[in-house]
C-alpha cells in the first residue's frame, strides 16, 4: 500500500512529509505504548498513535518507519513537526478514532507484523 | 576498519531529548555500512534502555563501541537500582509512574525488549547505588 493510499482511506490531513506520499508501506501497527512498538519487528510500517509526543517520532524513526498517523483528530506541535520533517517521516491526522482506523486499513489489505 | 567509540552524557530532566544518543548511533552504523537488521537491533535496545536511564534514574552515561565484529553498549546510571532483576525482566512487569505510561512507556517491555534485540545482556544493579547494564550485537 502507497502513503498516499492510507491519506485516502483515512481521510487524513497531511502534515509534512507530502514529498513522500509515493513510499510503500507493507505492515501497520497501532498504539499508544512505544515499547510496544518497539516490541514487533515490522518492515516499512505506518504508526497509527492517539499519543503525541517527541518519543513517537524517534520511536518510528528507530524502528525505519515510514509514516506516522495520529488518530482522533489530534495534531503535533511544532517541535514534533521538526522532528519529524528532519527524519524524512510522513505525518498524519485523521479525525477516526484508533478502531476504526486500524480496521479501515485492515480491511484494504494492510496487515500487522510478526512479532520479534 | 580500527573501533569507534561514542560517548554520550543523558539528562534525566528532558524526556522530550531521550533517544538523542540512540539516533546519532544510529546515523554512525548506517554511515559505517552495518546491515539494516543490526542497526536496528542495536537502535531499538539502546533507545529502550536510554529511555529507562531518563524515566527511572534521573539520566546517566552511556558508552558505545563499534567494532566490525562486536557492537558493545554499557549504560551507567547512579539512580535508584533494581531491587529484583529477574522480575523486572519478565514482560508486564513495570514500577513506572503513571506520568511515565502516559508518555508512551512503561509497559513493561524496556528489559525484555532490549534482551530480544542483543546477544548478551547483563545488568549489575545496587539498590541505592545504581545500575551498570553491558550489551553486546554480534554483527553475522
Amino acid at each position: 500500500m502507497k502513503v498516499y493510499e492510507i491519506k485516502e482511506i483515512l481521510d487524513a490531513e497531511v502534515i509534512c512529509g507530502e514529498e513522500f506520499m509515493d513510499r510503500d508501506v507493507f505492515t501497520a501497527c497501532g498504539s499508544d505504548m512505544m515499547s510496544d512498538v518497539l516490541a514487533y519487528v515490522k518492515e516499512q510500517a505506518v504508526l497509527l498513535s492517539g499519543l503525541v509526543n517527541p518519543q513517537v517520532v524517534r520511536t518510528a524513526e528507530m524502528m525505519d518507519m515510514q509514516c506516522i498517523v495520529f488518530v482522533r483528530g489530534k495534531h503535533p506541535d511544532e517541535s514534533i513537526i521538526s522532528l519529524a520533517e528532519a527524519r524524512d517521516i510522513v505525518l498524519m491526522s485523521t479525525k477516526n478514532a484508533m478502531f476504526a482506523s486500524c480496521g479501515m486499513l485492515y480491511e484494504k489489505g494492510l496487515r500487522g507484523g510478526a512479532m520479534k | 576498519m580500527s573501533n569507534l567509540t561514542l560517548h554520550f552524557n543523558v539528562s534525566g530532566d528532558d524526556f522530550t531529548r531521550a533517544g538523542e544518543a540512540s539516533g546519532a548511533v544510529k546515523k554512525t552504523l548506517k554511515d559505517l555500512g552495518f546491515s539494516h537488521e543490526i542497526v536496528r537491533n542495536v537502535v531499538i535496545a539502546l533507545y529502550e534502555a536510554e529511555i529507562n536511564l531518563v524515566i527511572h534514574a534521573g539520566g546517566g552515561e552511556i558508552d558505545v563501541e563499534i567494532a566490525p565484529d562486536c557492537i558493545s553498549m554499557v549504560l551507567t546510571d547512579h539512580g535508584p537500582g533494581i531491587p529484583d532483576v529477574a522480575l523486572a525482566m519478565k514482560e508486564g512487569y513495570s514500577t513506572a509512574p503513571d506520568n511515565v505510561r502516559a508518555l508512551g512507556f512503561g509497559a513493561g517491555m524496556g528489559l525484555p525488549n532490549i534482551k530480544k534485540y542483543t546477544d548478551e545482556m547483563i545488568i549489575d544493579s545496587k539498590v541505592g547505588e545504581g545500575t551498570t547494564m553491558y550489551l553486546k550485537v554480534y554483527p553475522r
